[in-house]
């Protein structure tokens, strides 16, 4: 059986050096290359379908499937553009996979470019990441340098450039058209779909938009085989992923593991819950993916595992929260956020999570009574699905999930008249505190 | 005041760089920051003019996006991430030292007091995807793993001093006005500098070298049947 | 709707609230929706602009897509096109839908400030009326102990002198900013911030200056933008709206005239998806008040003994204008001049009282440049021609592959034309052509190509295109091209050659009119040539006279000149100015030394101060009438107010003609719209033009290219100060050489005077031209500088 991790993507962080080509050549970095160029477009494409990799951006949409969806009879250019607007709270995956091997990630684009025959690739970087963008800006360099960008790639005849383009801060364009319309030079406001990117997209022309971890699993699908791809995570949920553990664990961090893989699972590697304290909620994959309990620890966290308890896998942003920690405060604090970032586009996300933030505000605070908590699911019913995008039904799953599950804790704040919690005995510093 | 023509020049670059040069748009403004120190209406409306949109057009897509100010930050903009699990770990308690020490409201420049070589501009930011080193505060968008009120206290004062500072996954701290620079696409030859990870990004890593872990072996997966895979 | 060029329409069957109904392929099911009689609660959703889908208003459920499968949630009708065997719920019928839309609506007045007692558009607000037909009606944000907070901001702000933004009503639809983009080209508004604190917003210094900016006020869902001329001055119901067509220029747009006791207060776009669709330019919406100031007159005047003007009734004024007219007539005739602002039946009033009480052909409505060459071209190539048989049209435009402009600014001189034209040219289908000495804004808005052309050299350009155009080209001339010899000539032959279709633009709202009622010297009512004895008699015999006068008469030129030389004596004029003539000189000079002038104006005037009898007539607001708009198609429209006092031309000439013993047989516009139908066309045939004239244009200097822009000085624009204050500042225009020798101020010599401009460089003028706007300074080019193409004398620095 396949061990516990599997580093792939990781397994260059600990090499000295590993954001240049030297190292991740020395590591058979680029070698998927010419294997690619030996395949037609078409057999990369079935590779990655065979492989059964999902989008790794949160969505899971088979990536093979989406690179089919461009229409190869367009004369229009092809576009790959790179999502790598990492912005989701809790996930934190692709900045340092970006930083400590962002080779793998250019492989990845040369590989998938060719297999959709774009000539033109956009890699979209948040902008709040200096050191990253550095890192990706250089690595473009070296292997325009080395001859894996440019003109006749390898002598294939291939042709490829990488426009490393820096965001300014929204959240919003992690929205794959919001994302196009930021790389566009506009306003990061989602477009309406259909057209669908693939037929539609940059510069109205057919584009594939992937995830960085997406892409940057390509290369190990090539060089390594669908099958041996496949053979990891589950029936629907194939292959590795790099799970983000955050929060009140031991050991923080980054764990890249099968698909399928269990909370409790990797509690145990991380250490467990901070000493003297419990597991409270949860989220596998960011805050946009409702809140889980200690009761679905053994869920496998996979897809269908995460989506059968109400819940999405997302992007396996695992932020873990004790006991100390007060469900309505940060829930609040998620809802700030999607007021912070909603676009303003449409109705219901520009003004429910404006009205969101003050109904929950006052049931922080202990005001008002326990008819709010009505009212709140009625307005995030009012939003989930009624919303331009997703950021809207993601600004409802902390508070619809929350209230499912800790109800009595919004009561609490009305009895007691405020937040019975010490927000102290939160922070990380809290545990060099004599516990009383 | 118009911008220089140098300025100007990189700007046409920039634009250049994009088969439909609108898409310009967002590295140009970054790079006027790095001349102007914010965005600027002159640098509306050369972008304006270098992209043939209207100055309300750049105006709009100016406003949209948090990294673009319309006021002066510091040398050193200091962002304390604020979200839910930042705030939790202990950034609220971080950004109120800070607004405290500094004396200032969210996203305002700090006085530059006498013999001070630095300007110091403090906000408070949404998740910047490095939870695991919680709490976490960026500095010119540089980023200052696990930080305390006294440790982020103690950076603020090192920075207004002139004293080198050191991102903890990253180079020495440039100026925010450099490294807006480097989000325009002009690269500025710190990428060397800092680690490759930091140790949280390695926590599972280093559990899998010690117990000998890895991806499967390719030679010993059996070859896939065409379309298995394929739902 | 739209007049989008139909094609052979697929229909789809779906299913609303029950009820099948086919509607054409690609039909959004908010307007599928509407041909079962449901009204889908909607703000951002508008017919003419491309769908958003940002409000969520009018969300419905789609329990079947059409594939047998529903969608989860609830769908945005104004983004969803209709598919066969499509099931779709509305808020009738759909107790979901109606949550959604309840909950929408209620996100919707979270933060608005429910201001509606003092908001201009209380009593037509959309949000209004869709918060009670489909909003609770108690708040659940605000009241009690629930107090929340509402976004608030300083307002309003000026989006420019006469568009007022108030943030806080604001809905952020993007129906203003979609329509500034797409429809406008003029993106000058824009949004801006972003999330709960996203508005509208303008850059600094850059407010938005668009010839169609009172649009957005019309289409706003909510009480966001107001006008600053009509804010705060009236409430909708204190409003008595009256439909109406737009007198400034020769499109006919439909207008909506709204008045009060007595007082238009404000004028909105009609809705005619055959010529204006639902748009009009500000100089349209905005420019009616030029009837309501101190300078009206109000009741006639007679010269007296004492050379005075002094108060007269009107059977006196009627008398005395007789007398005079027949003493005038007998001493060497009397020319009639009507100008380019009456409607068809004032027109045909002043043709018949030429003809019959004046006994003369020598009548023009033109006030401005003409030649010989247009005054054949009109009767052989314009009068006549109409939708109904073969014209030009509007649709015509949107349809056509290439269309030529000559002589034609049309974003300065027939907005509507302008407007179609954008549509068509973005939605890829025509290619706009223009012969012209740069490229304009306009121009540059339709993507179009410049055929760059000093005036004069029209011709040759014309020809030059005869290789690229066929059947389905249509080449519109302005009246401009009047001024160019063979110009006319050349755009005929080049239809003629080509197959491509021909149309004349005219600048007036009366000027099309006028060709059809027979004010020209060569033409009867009805297109029927004077020089035609058929068609004299055929008058004749429906006037009940003997005969009509048998020569052409003099054009507007020579009945100055005549009248300066005591070839003529007397003069019937009405509302000319003569700094519009082609020598205004002349022309004041020929006013002094007629023996005898009546003036009809609706304003004291050079003219009218001039005059010895003067006759106040009534503005449009006052009167019905009809336009004749450049397709030829008739453009009637009712009083919209109620003014006694206010007497109609044709009234005013029947009066004078029944004094004179030739009574004109009508009083009424009813009548004389009787008599018009009655007499009809002329089926007989047509004369063919074949004149050309006019001078070589030679000398030193640069050419003199020059037209007047939407918003200028003209005197129909006074009283709107906001408007005015949009105007575009005047500059002269010249080559990059021209600016680096002369500087950043130019003077510019022509025979009639110097004028002084800043100087802008044309990236793309044609050497050898200055262009200036024709009035937008002073009294305008042509009293101040020069001719229209002829040379003028460029310098740097104040003269």
């Amino acid at each position: 059986m396949t061990d516990m991790l599997t580093p792939v993507l990781t397994d260059m962080w600990d090499v000295e050096r590993s954001w240049t080509l030297a190292a991740y050549t020395a590591k058979g970095g680029y070698q998927g290359l010419d294997k690619a160029f030996g395949m037609s477009q078409d057999a990369v494409i079935e590779a990655v379908k065979d492989s059964g990799l999902r989008g790794r951006g949160g969505a899971g949409f088979p990536t093979g499937m989406k690179w089919s969806f461009i229409p190869q009879d367009n004369p229009k250019p092809k576009y790959l553009v790179v999502n790598a607007d990492e912005s989701e709270p809790g996930t934190c995956k692709d900045i340092p996979l970006m930083m400590g091997n962002p080779h793998v990630l250019v492989e990845g684009v040369i590989i998938s470019s060719y297999a959709i025959r774009a000539n033109k690739a956009f890699i979209y970087i948040r902008g709040e990441v200096l050191h990253v963008i550095r890192r990706v800006q250089a690595a473009v360099e070296e292997a325009y340098a080395a001859g894996h960008l440019g003109k006749d790639i390898h002598g294939s005849g291939y042709d490829l450039d990488i426009v490393v383009h820096a965001g300014a801060g929204a959240y919003i364009c992690g929205e794959e058209t919001a994302l196009l319309e930021g790389l566009e030079g506009r306003r990061g406001q989602p477009r309406l779909r259909p057209p669908f990117p693939a037929v539609a997209g940059l510069y109205a022309s057919p584009t594939v938009i992937n995830n960085v971890e997406s892409i940057a699993s390509v290369p190990s699908i090539i060089a390594n085989g669908a099958a041996w791809f496949a053979s990891m995570g589950t029936e629907k949920s194939k292959g590795y992923g790099i799970f983000s553990l955050s929060g009140h664990v031991k050991k923080p961090g980054q764990y890249e593991a099968p698909l399928g893989i269990t909370l409790r699972e990797l509690l145990d590697l991380a250490g467990g819950i901070r000493e003297g304290h419990d597991l409270k909620f949860w989220t596998p994959g960011g805050s946009s993916t409702p809140l889980l309990t200690a009761e679905h620890l053994d869920i496998p966290l996979d897809f269908e595992g995460v989506g059968a308890a109400g819940s999405m896998l997302g992007t396996r942003a695992l932020q873990i929260f004790d006991e100390t920690v007060c469900v309505v405060r940060a829930v609040l604090r998620w809802t700030e956020f999607y007021k912070h970032e909603s676009c303003g586009k449409c109705t219901p996300c520009r003004e429910g999570t404006w009205w969101l933030v003050q109904t929950l505000a006052r049931l922080e605070k202990g005001e008002g009574s326990e008819a709010d908590l009505d009212l709140l699911l009625d307005q995030c019913d009012n939003i989930l699905g009624r919303s331009f995008c997703a950021l809207g039904d993601g600004a409802t799953s902390p508070i619809s999930s929350s209230i499912k599950y800790f109800r009595d804790e919004y009561l609490a704040h009305l009895t007691h008249g405020g937040c019975p919690f010490d927000h102290a005995r939160s922070t990380a510093w809290a545990g060099q505190e004599v516990t009383a | 005041m118009a911008l220089d023509d140098k300025t100007m020049g990189e700007l046409r670059e920039i634009a250049g760089r994009y088969p439909e040069k609108r898409s310009g748009l967002l590295p140009m403004l970054h790079l006027v920051q790095s001349v102007e120190g914010k965005v600027t209406p002159d640098a509306i409306e050369a972008c304006a003019q270098i992209l043939e949109i209207s100055a309300a057009e750049v105006s709009g897509v100016a406003t949209f996006y948090t990294m673009y100010k319309r006021h002066a930050v510091g040398d050193f903009h200091v962002g304390v991430c604020t979200n839910t699990l930042c705030a939790v770990m202990g950034g609220d308690q971080i950004f109120e030292r800070l607004k405290d020490h500094l004396d200032v409201g969210n996203d305002e420049l700090a006085e530059k007091r006498q013999g001070d070589q630095y300007s110091v501009s403090l906000e408070h930011v949404e998740c910047n995807a490095a939870c695991d080193f919680a709490p976490v505060v960026m500095v010119n968008w540089e980023f200052m793993d696990n930080q305390t009120p006294e440790g982020a206290v103690q950076m603020v004062e090192a920075l207004r001093a002139g004293h080198d500072v050191k991102s903890t996954r990253g180079p020495k701290l440039c100026t925010w006005r450099e490294a807006e620079r480097v989000l325009a696409g002009f690269p500025d030859g710190r990428v060397d500098e800092g680690p490759s990870a930091g140790p949280a990004s390695l926590a599972g890593l280093e559990i899998a070298r010690e117990r000998g872990w890895k991806a499967p072996d390719a030679a010993a997966v059996p070859v896939i049947e065409k379309g298995q895979a394929d739902d | 709707m739209t007049t989008t060029p139909e094609k052979a329409t697929e229909l789809v069957n779906v299913t609303i609230d029950g009820i099948q109904v086919a509607v054409p392929k690609d039909t959004l099911v908010i307007r599928a929706a509407e041909q079962v009689g449901v009204q889908v609660p909607r703000f951002c959703d508008h017919p003419l602009l491309a769908p958003v889908g940002a409000c969520r208003q009018c969300l419905v459920d789609v329990p079947d897509a059409g594939n047998g499968r529903g969608f989860p949630k609830p769908q945005a009708s104004c983004t969803l096109p209709v598919a066969e065997g499509m099931v779709v719920n509305t808020q009738a019928t759909s107790p979901v839908a109606d949550k959604a839309q309840q909950g929408v609506m209620e996100f919707l007045l979270v933060n608005h400030p429910l201001d509606c007692p003092v908001c201009d558009k209380g009593g037509e607000c959309p949000l209004q009326n869709q918060a009670m037909s489909n909003g609770r009606g108690e708040s659940r944000f605000s009241g009690g102990a629930n107090e929340g907070t509402k976004r608030t901001f300083p307002k309003p702000i000026n989006l420019s002198p006469n568009v007022l933004l108030d943030r806080e009503r604001c809905i952020v639809c993007q129906r203003c900013t979609r329509f500034a983009e797409e429809i406008a080209g003029d993106p000058f508004i824009a949004l801006v911030e972003r999330g709960a604190q996203q508005q509208i917003g303008i850059a600094e210094d850059a407010p938005f200056l668009s010839y169609f900016s009172g649009n957005v006020i019309q289409i706003c869902p909510v009480g966001a933008l107001t006008s600053e001329a009509y804010r705060f001055r009236s409430r909708p119901f204190d409003l008595v709206s009256s439909p109406g067509v737009a007198e400034h220029d020769a499109c006919g747009s439909a207008i909506r005239v709204d008045h009060r006791r007595g007082k238009v207060m404000r004028r909105m776009a009609g809705d005619d998806p055959e010529v204006n669709e639902e748009w009009l330019t500000d100089k349209d919406r905005f420019a009616f008040t030029y009837a309501q100031g101190d300078d009206r007159i109000t009741y006639p005047q007679v010269r007296g003994d004492d050379g005075a003007l002094r108060p007269a009734s009107w059977p006196e004024a009627f008398a005395v204008a007789a007398r005079g007219l027949a003493a005038a007539k007998a001493a060497g005739g009397v020319a009639t001049l009507t100008g380019g602002r009456l409607t068809a039946e004032d027109a045909y009033a002043y043709s018949k009282f030429a003809r019959v009480a004046l006994g003369s052909n020598d009548i023009d409505f033109r006030s401005r440049p003409l030649s010989a060459e247009e005054t054949a071209f009109l009767a052989a190539h314009v009068v006549l021609t109409a939708p109904s048989n073969g014209g030009v049209t509007y649709a015509d435009l949107e349809s056509a592959s290439k269309v030529v402009l000559v002589g034609l600014e049309p974003e300065d001189e027939a907005g509507a034309i302008w407007l179609r034209l954008r549509k068509s040219t973005l939605a890829g289908r025509t290619e706009v052509i223009a012969i012209a000495p740069f490229s304009t804004r306009g121009l540059t808005k339709l993507n179009g190509r410049l055929v760059p052309t000093v005036p004069g050299d029209e011709p040759a350009a014309l020809a030059s295109l005869a290789g690229e155009l066929d059947g389905t080209a249509v080449v519109l001339v302005g009246e401009r091209l009047a001024t160019v010899p063979g110009g006319l000539l050349a755009a005929a032959d080049l239809a003629a050659t080509s197959g491509a279709r021909l149309a004349w633009v005219p600048r007036r709202a009366g000027d099309r009119g006028a060709v059809e009622a027979g004010c020209l010297p060569n033409l009867l009512p009805g297109g029927r040539p004077v020089a035609d004895a058929a068609a004299r008699v055929d008058v004749a015999t429906a006037w009940g006279v003997d005969a009509l006068p048998e020569a052409e008469g003099r054009d507007a030129d020579a009945i100055w000149w005549a009248l300066h030389h005591g070839e003529l004596s007397g003069l019937v004029i009405a509302g000319v100015d003569p700094a519009d003539t082609s020598n205004p000189v002349g022309a004041k000079a020929a006013i002094e030394a007629a023996s005898f002038v009546v003036a009809l104006d609706v304003r004291e005037t050079d003219v009218t101060r001039a005059a010895d009898v003067v006759l106040p007539v009534a503005p449009v607001s006052d009167k019905a009438g009809s336009f004749v708009n450049w397709e030829g198609r008739v453009r009637p429209f009712e009083a919209a107010l109620a003014n006694p006092s206010s007497l109609t031309e044709l009234r005013i000439l029947s009066g004078i003609a029944a004094e004179l013993g030739t009574p004109l047989g009508f009083r009424t516009v009813a009548e004389a719209r009787a008599e018009m139908e009655q007499l009809g066309a002329w089926d007989g045939e047509r004369t063919v033009a074949g004149v050309t004239g006019g001078d070589e244009n030679l000398g030193e200097g640069l050419v003199l290219a020059t037209w007047k822009q939407s918003i200028d000085n003209g005197s129909m624009q006074d009283g709107d100060k906001y408007l005015k204050a949009t105007a575009r500042t005047p500059v002269a225009l010249v080559g990059k050489d021209v600016y680096d020798a002369c500087g950043p101020t130019v003077t510019l010599t022509g025979d009639r005077g110097s004028v002084t401009l800043p100087a802008e460089v044309g990236d793309d003028l044609v050497a050898g031209v200055v262009w200036v706007p024709a009035n937008s300074f002073g009294a305008g080019v042509l009293s101040d500088l020069a001719s229209p193409g002829s040379r003028v004398r460029v310098e740097g620095g104040q003269a």
